[in-house]
């Protein structure tokens, strides 16, 4: 036998293997459905769910089906993930170059909590703060304001809330306003690749941000009103607070959990980043004449953002990925929701978890093609 | 800040600058000290918000008057090289000084001085601080979950049966030496298995039969860590070869496979084994949770250990691929020879961050019912009898996972220390 028909050989047998193993699952799926009466198939979707979810961000009631429930838990992961990300980038930007801080002490703070937080399991940090940290916090009655009629207690974080008459008409002057500063940015650099004239490009940008999404308030299309928490007495010794924004304790706990455990691997990443750009390149750079900012801004940080985005890119997969421990501590996301509650009550376990295992699948490849392109962009093009 | 000041410190005025500078640093910690134990304001006199900040005023001031660029004293110098370069450093400096000495006392006074240490039941823990009786009464449970206690002794025998069996690779000598990956890849985890399977698990012997779901707290986490680790490594070496073979099938068979496992949470994986797994075995066959659940977590890793050592075999130069095979190596022999020794040898530090991964992960197989030692604490502090002791029982937890993940991860780190100066 040559070679060649050797490959072929031991492909087909690969693919054959896999194919047989795929077939006795599913026929075993079979049989073992009809033995305990169930139906493979999607139609449950459109039932009635009759769970209740605690916290949701469109709306949803027992009587919604469990399409709905389905996306008030993805709605929920996403949200947790989107600030998750922000502030893990946040922190894991200032630890990162903290880290690099020729102050002792500062270096060896950042280091500290670097060693520390991502030496522990992700979830005992998430037990952490929901079972331990926040239940130290007062009881609505005895909490005090911290910021602008805010409140931390054990029941919620609660805060002032915008109500908004006509947000439609803001926020399509929101988008236009950012639409505008792509359109400028495009222009000034053309303008500056012309003739070199340079123009405040950060200072327009904010003004654009700031006045023309104003203007639907000065003249009134829209408005809002800001909803104050108030203190209300249910019973004798329990007290709560109405109105303004709640946030849930699990929320808080599992945002808490994830960005401080994810910042320690961007400030790695960041730091590594750094580090990778030549003491020649700053040398030059400071020889040329530019100012230590400017250094940072021109030279440093477009390199050093070459070697920093692939991994932090893995990073925020990790932790929208990690958000799914949220079943941990009940907080309703989509694992929780849906490959918990709905699953105990349908029974349909294979749809409901290779929907949920394909929904991150999806999220998964979606945020790595948008980092991709992004790091595209970033890269060097060579001539 | 420079044209506040008149003077400018310099080494002409260092006899002045010097001891002024001092005595104002020492004023300003002593004002916090008293602050913070004995509660004392010394600067009372001072009122307003001056009050709050005069310290850090304080301090500021003292730390721009010694910063004196080559003052000929060697211990200041390297003092304002390592903490007083510029103001923002000083500042930075004196905030997180000051935070230290606020925050250190009511560490301290929770975890020992107002801690309980003596007793066997909650009524014992009177302070204000930790009640450390919770973690000792509950020591047993936290180390071997819900075993029997009369049979603890099975677990302790078998760790101790699988640590020796594992350093035979050190008392090694030339001859048995060209054995051991032999022994360590096909022998060890079978010989592992046995001793688990029979010590541990029991049934035979007169051992009394132990499920597994009694089993718990740190051996748990021990024994998935240990067979997940164990499988994991060559399933991801052999995926990774896949990867980035010359065979359609086989690549994209491999991608397909690496690329899905690490586009999905473990707590999925692991919802996959628990409840999905069973209905995909014909009926009559049972596999257990425990062992589907290692399953789980080895393919799950294996997966990430593929991307790394798939890094290595992309780092090593073509030019060794080709001469393994202008010296007439087949794909096999070039692979065990040549590639992988240079190629495993470049990512030792990824796959030890992955067997780091593995390990932090092991807590998540609460999701099919099993308790290693977080799922233990997270259990005890629900007993009636120990309410309200949450955090004691996590801060033993997190120590003792700090504990290994520290030690693992120093390790790698020297590991890659040393090989990256070799080369």
């Amino acid at each position: 036998m040559n070679n060649k028909n050797k490959k072929y050989l031991l492909q087909s047998a690969l693919i054959l293997s896999i194919v047989s193993l795929f077939i006795f699952f599913a026929t075993n799926a079979q049989i073992n459905m009809s033995n305990r009466g169930l139906q493979f198939g999607f139609g449950f979707l459109n039932r009635e769910a009759s769970f209740d979810i605690q916290f949701t961000l469109i709306e949803y009631s027992r009587s919604s089906t469990y399409l709905r429930a389905y996306l008030v838990g993805l709605l929920n992961t996403i949200l947790v993930a989107f600030f998750g990300i922000i502030f893990a980038t946040i922190l894991g930007v200032i630890v990162g170059i903290a880290r690099l801080s020729k102050n002792y002490l500062i270096n060896n703070l950042a280091s500290a909590y670097v060693e520390f937080f991502r030496n522990l399991p992700l979830l005992l940090q998430l037990f952490f703060w929901y079972y331990a940290a926040l239940r130290v916090l007062p009881l609505p009655q005895d909490a005090g304001e911290f910021f602008f009629s805010s409140y931390l207690t054990i029941k919620a974080l609660y805060l002032p809330a915008l109500r908004w008459e006509n947000f439609y008409v803001f926020l399509t002057l929101f988008i236009i306003s950012i639409f505008l500063i792509i359109v400028t940015k495009f222009y000034t650099k053309k303008i500056q690749e012309k003739d070199g004239t340079q123009f405040p490009i950060f200072l327009i940008s904010v003004a654009i941000l700031l006045i023309l999404p104003s203007l639907s308030l000065i003249f009134g299309f829209s408005s809002f009103s800001i909803e104050k928490p108030e203190l209300l007495k249910l019973s004798e010794t329990t007290y709560t607070f109405e109105g303004g924004l709640e946030i849930p304790p699990e929320f808080i706990a599992l945002l808490f959990a994830l960005s401080l455990y994810t910042a320690t691997f961007i400030a790695e990443c960041v730091r590594a980043g750094i580090e990778a750009i030549g003491k020649g390149q700053k040398e030059a750079a400071a020889s040329l004449g530019l100012n230590p900012n400017l250094v940072l801004k021109l030279i440093v940080m477009p390199q050093a953002l070459r070697v920093i985005i692939p991994p932090t890119t893995n990073q925020y997969l990790n932790l929208t990925k990690n958000s799914s421990l949220a079943s941990a501590i009940a907080y309703p996301d989509l694992a929780l929701v849906f490959a918990g509650t709905a699953l105990m009550q349908t029974g349909k376990a294979i749809e409901i978890v290779s929907m949920v295992m394909f929904t991150y699948l999806l999220l998964s490849i979606l945020t790595s093609v948008l980092m991709n392109w992004y790091n595209k962009k970033q890269q060097i093009t060579e001539k | 800040m420079r044209k506040i000041f008149f003077i400018k410190p310099n080494i002409s005025n260092l006899n002045i600058c010097l001891p002024v500078g001092s005595f104002l640093i020492l004023l300003s910690f002593l004002d916090i000290f008293l602050n913070t134990f004995y509660n004392l304001n010394p600067s009372f006199f001072i009122i307003g918000p001056v009050n709050k900040v005069l310290p850090l005023l304080l301090g500021m001031i003292g730390f721009y008057l010694i910063r004196i660029e080559y003052s000929g004293k060697k211990y200041l110098d390297i003092f304002n090289k390592k903490i007083n370069l510029n103001n923002f450093n000083a500042l930075c400096t004196l905030i997180i000084s000051f935070s230290i000495i606020k925050i250190m006392p009511i560490f301290l006074s929770w975890f020992i001085i107002d801690a309980n240490f003596v007793g066997d039941n909650k009524d014992a823990c009177t302070g204000s601080g930790a009640c450390w009786v919770y973690i000792k009464v509950w020591f047993e449970r936290f180390i071997y979950g819900m075993y029997p206690a009369s049979e603890i002794w099975r677990i302790n025998i078998s760790f101790i049966l699988i640590i020796v069996f594992g350093l035979f690779g050190l008392f090694s000598n030339e001859k048995i030496k060209r054995y051991l990956i032999l022994y360590y890849a096909v022998v060890y985890p079978i010989l592992a298995f046995i001793i688990i399977y029979f010590l541990v698990s029991g049934g035979v012997f007169n051992l009394e039969w132990v499920q597994t779901n009694a089993w718990g707290g740190l051996s748990l986490t021990f024994i998935v860590a240990f067979f997940a680790l164990i499988f994991c490594f060559p399933i991801g070496l052999f995926l990774a070869l896949g990867r980035r073979s010359k065979l359609i099938a086989v690549r994209y068979v491999s991608i397909g496979f690496i690329e899905f496992w690490r586009g999905v949470p473990l707590i999925t994986v692991l919802f996959m084994s628990a409840v999905i797994f069973p209905l995909f075995l014909p009926s009559g066959v049972y596999i257990d949770t425990l062992v589907r659940a290692i399953f789980a977590i080895a393919l799950f890793e294996a997966a990430y250990i593929a991307e790394v050592i798939r890094g290595g075999l992309q780092a090593l130069p073509k030019g060794q691929y080709e001469a393994a095979r202008s010296l007439g190596m087949g794909y096999w022999k070039s692979n065990y020879l040549i590639i992988l020794p240079q190629a495993l040898k470049i990512v030792i530090p990824g796959i030890a961050n992955t067997f780091l991964a593995l390990v932090k992960d092991t807590p998540l197989i609460f999701v099919v019912g099993l308790l290693e030692i977080v799922g233990m604490t997270n259990l005890a502090k629900t007993n009636p009898k120990w309410l309200g002791l949450a955090m004691e029982g996590y801060i033993f937890a997190g120590l003792i996972f700090f504990l290994i993940c520290y030690v693992m991860s120093k390790y790698s780190q020297s590991l890659e220390k040393k090989l990256s100066s070799e080369r």
